[in-house]
């Protein structure tokens, strides 16, 4: 566990030093809600799909962090120094995600300032706290699903291209949930707050889900050719 | 240049006896469920000729996602023996690479069907929704398969994906599901094949399944062993270019002393 804070840390030390989440990829993140608006070009239209827009800027952005977290880590192959100093990949895997995780939730906070001062969205009283758990559970499976695509694929030849392929499908239906519970928290019609909580339900399942299993994968994922 | 091993299979093909038989036996099959489907059988009262495309859309479905268990156990069977032998892999990237085509038949014949049936030629019903989502995953292992790697690491890679895929579908089944059922909103005329079914159409619909399953074998049988083909012709290519630097080497004196002269 230790060494998981160790890794986390250092990930988290070089996002600040480069504030790279906040000068790029929080920018393009809001600039995705804006050019939505614009597509959609009605009102109530984007009233109705915020919740949907805004984790869908969430899925775009969560694959910007994770090809950065992962290109720090395939440079020089600084990732087998890593993995020897960890002595588990499980725990290089809990650090990594730990980090991304942290950054996503920064962003998943932006983004719903965003979706309330662009779109119109409103949250109150009890509602505040089922938006907040659904931006804690759907961030931490987000990252689990972003680490351990990223893990699959660093290290080969088109990963950017090829990480949004693996990585989308699988967090279909993270954006589901993520996006029904965000609706009910911004007061649907169609959707009451418990069922917002059942989504909720499926949020945890689903992170604890890709949570372990990348602990589990990340080993053989990362092993270097031998 | 002396012929190698992979040289000498390569002449021989990459059909048996085995296949011979599986490939004759899926070709008669196959005739028959095609003069059956388009001649004998009567259309269906409420669907008229369109019920026909059943007998490929039901045996493609069938064979895509037996495909995709085929994938996952031979991935699971690989993981367990450590990788020691590339045989289990290359099977799960041979069945992964026919159930995609097959489940993009399913898609393709499905969404014919409901622009005649539903008139629409995509309905965000649970199971349509569940194999769009399947479909996109399986390509994407196809894409992680055929970068260009050494075969072992391939094998650990794709054999993590296959397992992650399996782990996927009841999510994302349970979540379109739940999806689905919450929303409030009518859905389109649910004639969700509503087929009354007489015996020959039954039987038809048999031969289909079996018909396209021993097309399937066939493939996957021809196409594990090209993909164990292509493995030995790396290895073949990977000896010969050792062998021709190591030539070069012997030579390599003179040929600097050229150049230096030449500069």
């Amino acid at each position: 566990m230790r060494q998981a804070l160790a890794v986390a840390r250092k990930d988290l030390l070089i996002e600040w030093r480069s504030r790279l989440l906040l000068v790029r990829v929080a920018p393009f993140a809001l600039l995705v809600l804006v050019l939505f608006a614009v597509a959609l070009d009605s009102e109530p239209l984007i009233l109705r799909a915020a919740a949907g827009l805004v984790w869908l800027a969430m899925l775009f952005a969560s694959l910007l962090v994770v090809q950065r977290s992962y290109a720090v880590e395939t440079d020089d192959a600084a990732i087998d120094v890593l993995l020897t100093g960890a002595g588990e990949p499980g725990r290089v895997f809990l650090g990594k995600l730990l980090a991304a995780f942290v950054q996503l939730l920064v962003l998943a906070a932006l983004l719903v300032v965003g979706a309330v001062v662009l779109y119109g969205a409103a949250v109150s009283g009890s509602r505040v706290v089922l938006l907040v758990t659904t931006m804690v559970t759907a961030s931490l499976g987000l990252s689990g699903i972003g680490t351990l695509y990223g893990a699959a694929v660093a290290n080969m030849t088109g990963k950017d291209s090829l990480l949004p392929l693996l990585a989308m499908p699988a967090a279909a239906p993270l954006l589901i949930a993520a996006s029904r519970a965000t609706e009910a928290a911004f007061g649907s019609q169609t959707i009451d707050t418990t069922a917002g909580w059942t989504w909720v339900a499926l949020l945890a399942v689903f992170a604890v889900v890709f949570v372990s299993a990348g602990a589990a994968a990340f080993g053989t994922l990362v092993e270097a050719d031998s | 240049m002396t012929t190698t091993v992979a040289e000498t299979d390569a002449a021989a093909g990459t059909g048996t006896a085995a296949t011979r038989v599986i490939g004759v036996a899926a070709l008669v099959v196959v005739a028959f469920v095609a003069v059956s489907a388009l001649l004998l059988t009567p259309a269906d009262a409420v669907q008229g000729d369109s019920v026909r495309i059943m007998y490929v859309h039901v045996p493609t479905a069938w064979v895509a996602y037996l495909a995709f268990v085929v994938t996952a156990v031979t991935s699971g069977i690989s993981v367990a023996r450590r990788h020691r032998t590339l045989g289990f892999d290359r099977v799960a990237g041979a069945s992964a690479e026919v159930g995609v085509l097959f489940m993009a038949m399913t898609l393709v014949t499905g969404s014919l069907w409901g622009r005649l049936t539903w008139g629409t030629f995509w309905q965000w019903d649970p199971r349509l929704t569940t194999t769009l989502f399947l479909f996109v995953t399986y390509v994407g292992y196809l894409a992680v398969r055929n970068i260009d790697t050494d075969p072992q690491r391939r094998a650990r890679r794709s054999a993590v994906l296959a397992l992650l895929a399996v782990l996927e579908i009841p999510l994302v089944h349970f979540s379109v599901v739940l999806w689905r059922s919450l929303h409030q909103e009518a859905s389109v005329l649910n004639l969700d094949g509503d087929v009354r079914l007489d015996d020959l159409m039954l039987f038809t619909l048999f031969a289909g399944v079996v018909g396209f399953t021993l097309v399937y074998a066939w493939l996957v049988m021809h196409r594990q062993r090209l993909a164990a083909l292509g493995d030995a012709q790396g290895t073949v290519g990977l000896d010969a270019a050792i062998a021709a630097r190591r030539a070069e080497a012997s030579s390599v004196p003179t040929g600097v002393a050229a150049r230096t002269k030449g500069a």
